[in-house]
């Protein structure tokens, strides 16, 4: 491939301090991934597995307790964990987007749509006056808001939450970013309006080539949406592989069990149910922290932490079972 | 179908909405607009649709958590408007409910066995021992264990206290449970956990369900029937095999249209459908999916279709299918 990586995830260690530091919780234990211009990453997995940690640490905006203690973060080539505050403000908005699951959370009910998707052209090209309505009525247009130039005057509760959602797309895109990450965004929405919103951010990756990360635990919209897929357990990715790859042949336990509990239109097949809760980070099992739920659990994984395996067909996998497969001649 | 046990006909609620603070004339949110609806003794019947469409005011309608505007419910035989007194508490028995969100449907306050043993002091005079019994009995059915009792809510996980909260539902002798979202809030490795409990549960006890959610492939698994809701209407009804082979309404297509895919190579060419569900302070004329619908023609914004018989079972209410 000769697309330039946007991103690259290198090890990346980010550590939560609580009680004064006595106690540590390791939400993000050792993630590597690179994410190519156009492309879209999926980060799959539960909730406390670590994926909205990596994005906030990718961004910087880990809350107070939590600190990243390895590894870099290489945007265009610059190692963001290396930033001030003040540089990645600079990023954030400009290069980088987020958007997050709850559209009425990101926007602010005081101000009205025009004054919030014009701030980032406004801070970061300096656009004014005449040409700053003009920018933000393409962008409203852009995200298919219709008659922008009424919309943008009115205020976030007077959009259905289906256009919240693609008002705060339009806020992300107003920089032009190379990256955006979206937590989450359509878990809030009804179906249809969600399929709307993300054949509309496919649209807009087209036009662009912004390359994306989906964070999200429904493999459906992995399906539809992504190129690659990293899926994480405990803070680390147990398995990353192309996306048809990771559907036809799964190779680690957990993405087999969480394919199988997916429920397939038309099927009444009973479902596969993983056993057991999602570990407390705070409290990991020893060895392999999916060993407890692991069906072909063996005895080396319950003191042996495996490492990555490549099986050769360009996925990552991290289970010992892997590892027999690859010694066995 | 032998009688069924609870069923609906031509079930309306309205609710006036005060138009300005000066009053002005007061108008109506045709929340639910004349269903029918009937369950089988151990069946489940999926209620599908999206936000606004009425499928929570539905179920509030068959809890008698309001009354309707017109219509009747009627539950083995019986009209629930007309329960006073013994007979209302012996619906309430009957009938329990298991909502979206554990975390709130739980009290933090109450241990779980209180949680489990509430219904049963109310409903039973059975004694103590008798009751704490009732209540490990519960516990173990729906795969936790007896000893769990004494803790509080917060000491388990989603997918547990959604059990508990099932445990709940079922201590009385439950004859139908209305499952508004019960998977939704939970996380997927749980949720297929729950989902077999269920019909692990309806195989063994014969309880019936009421299944309330959004998503296409989860209502269709646990389904027997489906019933799709647009703004208060039911617009197709089928026996869940039948819906999926072929859903004929246009907006059951568009919502299969806009299902995900459950392999990258399913990823449908076909567009979902454009706009969003209107208002139900301001319905459109004729079908009330005509102003979404890809293939309306000049009638669907005059008349408003009748649900007809459908080809392979159920019924569609489509201009399309005359």
């Amino acid at each position: 491939m000769a697309r330039d990586a946007v991103l690259q995830v290198a090890g990346l260690q980010t550590h939560f301090f609580t009680f004064g530091g006595t106690r540590v919780v390791r939400a993000v234990d050792g993630v590597d991934f690179t994410l190519r211009e156009g492309e879209t990453l999926g980060l799959v997995g539960e909730s406390g597995s670590g994926k909205t940690t990596t994005c906030l640490s990718i961004v910087g905006l880990l809350p107070r307790a939590a600190r990243i203690v390895g590894g870099a973060v290489v945007f265009e080539g610059e190692d963001l964990t290396r930033k001030s505050q003040r540089e990645l403000r600079r990023i954030r908005g400009r290069r980088i987007a987020v958007i997050l699951q709850d559209p009425m959370a990101s926007l602010n009910p005081l101000f009205t749509i025009f004054r919030q998707v014009a701030e980032p052209a406004f801070f970061h090209q300096r656009l004014r006056g005449r040409s700053l309505r003009e920018r933000v009525q393409s962008l409203l247009r852009a995200v298919r808001i219709p008659s922008p130039e009424w919309r943008m005057r009115e205020y976030p509760h007077q959009m259905s939450g289906g256009m919240r959602q693609r008002i705060v797309g339009a806020i992300a895109l107003a920089g032009g970013p190379r990256l955006v990450i979206a937590d989450e965004p359509t878990t809030n929405l009804d179906v249809t309006i969600q399929a709307q919103y993300l054949d509309l951010l496919k649209d807009i990756q087209r036009d662009t080539g912004v390359a994306l990360i989906f964070v999200t635990h429904n493999l459906g919209i992995v399906a539809k949406m992504c190129d690659r897929v990293a899926v994480m357990y405990a803070g680390k990715i147990v398995e990353q592989a192309a996306v048809r790859e990771l559907f036809d042949a799964p190779k680690h336990p957990y993405t087999r069990a969480l394919l199988g509990s997916m429920p397939k239109l038309g099927s009444k097949e009973p479902l596969y149910s993983i056993r057991g809760q999602p570990p407390n980070l705070a409290n990991l099992p020893p060895g392999c922290s999916f060993h407890p739920r692991c069906p072909d659990v063996m005895p080396r994984c319950m003191t042996e932490e495996p490492r990555d395996f490549r099986p050769g067909d360009g996925s990552v996998a991290r289970c010992w079972l892997l590892g027999d497969v690859l010694a066995r001649p | 179908m032998s009688s069924p046990v609870l069923e609906v006909r031509a079930l309306t609620k309205h609710f006036p909405v005060r138009r300005t603070l000066l009053g002005g004339p007061a108008r109506l949110v045709k929340a639910v607009d004349g269903i029918d609806l009937a369950i089988g003794a151990g069946e489940t019947l999926g209620l599908i649709g999206e936000s606004g469409c009425g499928k929570t005011t539905t179920s509030k309608l068959i809890l008698r958590q309001e009354t309707p505007t017109s219509g009747t419910i009627r539950f083995e035989g019986r009209d629930i408007a007309s329960l006073k007194g013994a007979d209302l508490m012996a619906y309430r028995r009957a009938v329990q409910v298991v909502f979206q969100d554990p975390f709130s449907s739980l009290s933090p306050r109450m241990r779980v066995g209180d949680i489990i043993a509430e219904p049963l002091e109310i409903h039973t005079d059975l004694p103590h021992a008798a009751i704490e019994e009732r209540v490990g009995r519960v516990l173990e059915l729906v795969g936790l264990a007896p000893d769990v009792a004494p803790l509080f809510p917060h000491e388990f996980s989603g997918g547990q206290r959604q059990r508990i909260a099932i445990a709940r539902a079922l201590a009385t002798d439950t004859r139908l449970i209305v499952l508004d979202e019960p998977v939704s809030a939970l996380d997927v490795s749980v949720r297929a956990q729950i989902i077999n409990q269920l019909e692990a549960l309806q195989k063994k006890l014969g309880v019936s369900y009421l299944f309330i959610g959004h998503d296409l492939a989860t209502v269709a698994h646990i389904s027997h029937r489906i019933a799709v809701m647009y703004l208060g209407k039911i617009v197709e009804t089928a026996q869940s095999d039948a819906l999926c082979a072929r859903p004929m309404h246009p907006y059951t297509q568009a919502l299969f249209a806009a299902a995900l895919p459950s392999h990258p190579d399913d990823r449908a060419p076909d567009k979902p459908i454009t706009g969003e569900v209107p208002s139900a302070l301001s319905l459109p004329s004729g079908c009330r999916f005509h102003p979404r619908c890809p293939s309306a023609i000049p009638v669907c914004s005059q008349t408003e279709p009748a649900l007809r018989r459908r080809e392979g079972g159920g019924e569609v209410a489509c201009h399309l299918y005359p």
